[in-house]
């Protein structure tokens, strides 16, 4: 009962005018920096954070709370209607939302998208008003072998589960982790892998340029030579009607999905240094486990776009539990609204909940709101994103040439990254003639410099002994899954094998 | 594109063998007292890579992979033609970006793509090529305090007329 005062007095404080002006204006800013390629909610918050300065402390991180909140839904935006996931956790939104786009039902991808983000975020608000402080000891027992087996599972949804190649499968997973371990080695400090010696490697390869060349240049190639030139304009309904009815089909093929990646992403989303990026694969791997009609993951399945969708959300909103709890930043961008807090005199940890009670539950009792404003205002703006889809394909083929070249120099401002998008874009449309697919790639880049250094931490703390992946309570029983996965497709060709002659 | 597929396995091997070459120069193996060498991540990835490609080849060889068992061209003339039009567009648009800026370059990007490609109007080419990188220009260096390439000296005079508005 004490938890439901202090979240309603916490409501209250967010729907103060102040406060739900600002959590408006944050949601739609939010927004449009997410559906912009390239900008996610890290530059959104980094860019605003000196205008929090103007208002109360409460006021302000409930203003950058509502941006991060937006442009985890914007985020879909870009991957349903360019086809470029404008940030690494709205890769796997592309796998089903953009050929939804492409049959011309990109108004039911976006809703779907819309209310599963809405979903995700309500059932995370949901778990962290209730069980904030045991959630907070659950993620600290995650130790490196246990983050390690949590990266390995979320490789092997990709083995275990894709019909594609297994061999070009296998191969994109290791191209991205080899891409992503370009640079320095993290723990040494020694530089690896810098190719030809060209010192702009020195920088490392970072997941916009992988993922921004292989959708927004390479895709595209793609798509205008599969097309053949006849692809004049897509023409997706819209009307009231169509949304209500797209809105129900939604809720009725998207609520598995939902409901996995409602869960699942908070769980991933609040151990540190994991995130929203596995959490969305892991919930788009599950969804198409246990769904009956797998074979519609990959051709524009609404479950496949509500999966990862809910999972993002939900772990958006999961990420900053370990940050208010325990003061540690579960991703990027809670790490700047960490640095703001520090910034307006508040300290992160244990404490914050005893002695900041009115600053957290007004917090908390924005991300409710905010997640309201969130579902409304990109309702409201769907018609907008959907206009951009009747563009006539040759004015959308090179404004999202331009896109993905301004964006991508925004997100990097390196010359050096552009060429390589276009190298990258290149590569990626050969590659894709012979059917390799190429998300692995891009997700491993995200997932390697988490994978790589909890890898050699836990072998460092087993004396090389790999059974720790086994012995450990939470990381064996994640290692066993993990591993049944990815020697699953062996399985299948040996029982294939072995049925004729029986 | 079945040769093509061999070809490209074969490439993707020698890549394969050059990352575990440059991943050579830091150590390989486990180092008592302080875990697996800086290049034990990337070395044995990379050898997993070339086993792949090695799977890749052998399934071309039974031929079980799809483009294994088509006999159709890789690319044919339209569409090694639309990768020059198309692709050869985006290599001079960012080289064009270090001349004439990131605005400028957009601009004759959209006008090249829009008007040559696209046989859009005047009417449509003319506004979408200026307006654009203007919009843009205010975005970027304007709301989101990012600066672009701004080319060579001699897109000086310009840049300073849209800083002035801005600042």
């Amino acid at each position: 009962m004490e938890v439901l005062a202090l979240l309603g007095s916490g409501m209250l404080l967010a729907l103060e005018p102040l406060n739900l002006a600002l959590i408006l204006i944050g949601v739609s800013v939010g927004l449009f920096i997410g559906a912009m390629p390239g900008l996610g909610s890290v530059n959104g918050v980094a860019i605003l954070l000196p205008v929090t300065f103007l208002v109360p402390p409460s006021g302000a991180i409930i203003f950058l709370a509502a941006i991060y909140y937006g442009a985890m839904y914007g985020g879909a935006v870009s991957s349903v209607t360019l086809g470029i996931p404008g940030a690494s956790t709205a890769v796997a939104t592309t796998f089903d939302g953009r050929p939804l786009a492409r049959q011309g039902r990109a108004s039911l991808a976006l809703v779907t998208a819309a209310l599963a983000s809405f979903v995700g975020g309500t059932v995370a608000n949901l778990l962290f008003t209730g069980f904030a402080p045991l959630l907070a000891n659950v993620a600290l027992s995650f130790g490196p072998p246990e983050v390690f087996a949590l990266m390995l599972l979320a490789f092997a949804t990709f083995v275990g589960l894709g019909g594609d190649d297994i061999p070009k499968t296998i191969f994109s997973i290791c191209f991205g982790l080899v891409l992503g371990a370009i640079g320095f080695d993290q723990i040494s400090g020694a530089p690896r892998l810098v190719l030809f010696d060209i010192n702009g490697f020195l920088q490392g390869i970072g997941f916009l340029v992988l993922a921004i060349g292989v959708y927004g240049i390479g895709e595209m190639l793609w798509t205008i030579e599969q097309t053949r030139g006849e692809v004049t304009k897509m023409t997706p309904k819209m009307t009231v009607k169509g949304m209500a009815a797209d809105t129900k089909e939604a809720a009725k093929r998207g609520w598995k999905g939902t409901a996995i990646g409602s869960f699942l992403g908070f769980f991933v989303g609040i151990l540190p240094a994991a995130g929203a990026t596995p959490g969305s694969l892991m919930s788009y791997g599950v969804a198409k486990m246990v769904s009956r009609t797998p074979e519609e993951f990959g051709k524009g399945s609404p479950d496949g776009v509500a999966a990862p969708e809910a999972a993002n959300n939900s772990a958006s909103t999961g990420s900053m539990l370990p940050m208010l709890t325990l003061g540690i930043p579960g991703s990027p961008t809670t790490a700047i609204l960490l640095g703001g807090m520090v910034i307006w005199g508040l300290t992160p940890g244990p404490r914050l909940f005893i002695d900041e009670q009115e600053f957290v539950w007004g917090l908390i009792g924005s991300f409710y709101i905010s997640n309201v404003a969130a579902l409304l205002i990109n309702l409201a703006f769907i018609p907008l994103f959907i206009w951009m889809l009747r563009m006539p394909f040759t004015i959308l083929a090179p404004m999202i040439f331009v896109l993905s070249i301004a964006g991508g120099y925004a997100a990097t401002r390196d010359m050096f990254d552009v060429w390589l998008m276009v190298i990258f874009g290149l590569g990626a449309f050969f590659l894709r003639k012979f059917d390799y697919p190429l998300a692995p790639a891009v997700l491993a880049i995200v997932l390697g410099p988490i994978a790589e250094p909890t890898l050699r931490q836990s072998l460092l703390l087993s004396s090389g002994d790999p059974a720790i992946f086994f012995t450990r309570p939470i990381a064996g029983p994640i290692t066993v899954v993990a591993l049944i996965l990815i020697f699953l497709p062996l399985f299948k060709l040996l029982r294939r094998k072995k049925s004729p002659q029986t | 594109m079945r040769l093509g597929e061999i070809v490209t396995a074969g490439v993707l091997a020698l890549l394969s063998i050059y990352f575990m070459w440059k991943s050579s120069e830091l150590p390989i193996g486990y180092i008592s007292g302080t875990g697996p060498g800086g290049g034990a991540w990337p070395f044995w990835l990379s050898a997993i890579m070339l086993i792949c490609c090695g799977m890749i080849a052998f399934n071309w060889w039974r031929g079980t992979s799809p483009p294994s068992q088509s006999e159709e061209p890789m690319l044919d003339a339209y569409g090694w033609r639309m990768l020059a039009l198309v692709g050869g567009g985006i290599i001079v648009f960012v080289g064009l970006v270090s001349v004439i800026s990131m605005y400028g370059a957009i601009a004759v990007f959209l006008l090249y793509y829009t008007r040559a490609l696209g046989r859009h109007s005047w009417t449509v080419v003319l506004p979408l090529s200026f307006i654009t990188p203007i919009a843009m220009f205010f975005f970027f260096e304007g709301a989101m305090r990012i600066t672009m390439p701004t080319g060579m000296p001699f897109m000086d005079p310009i840049f300073d007329i849209g800083y002035e508005i801005i600042y």
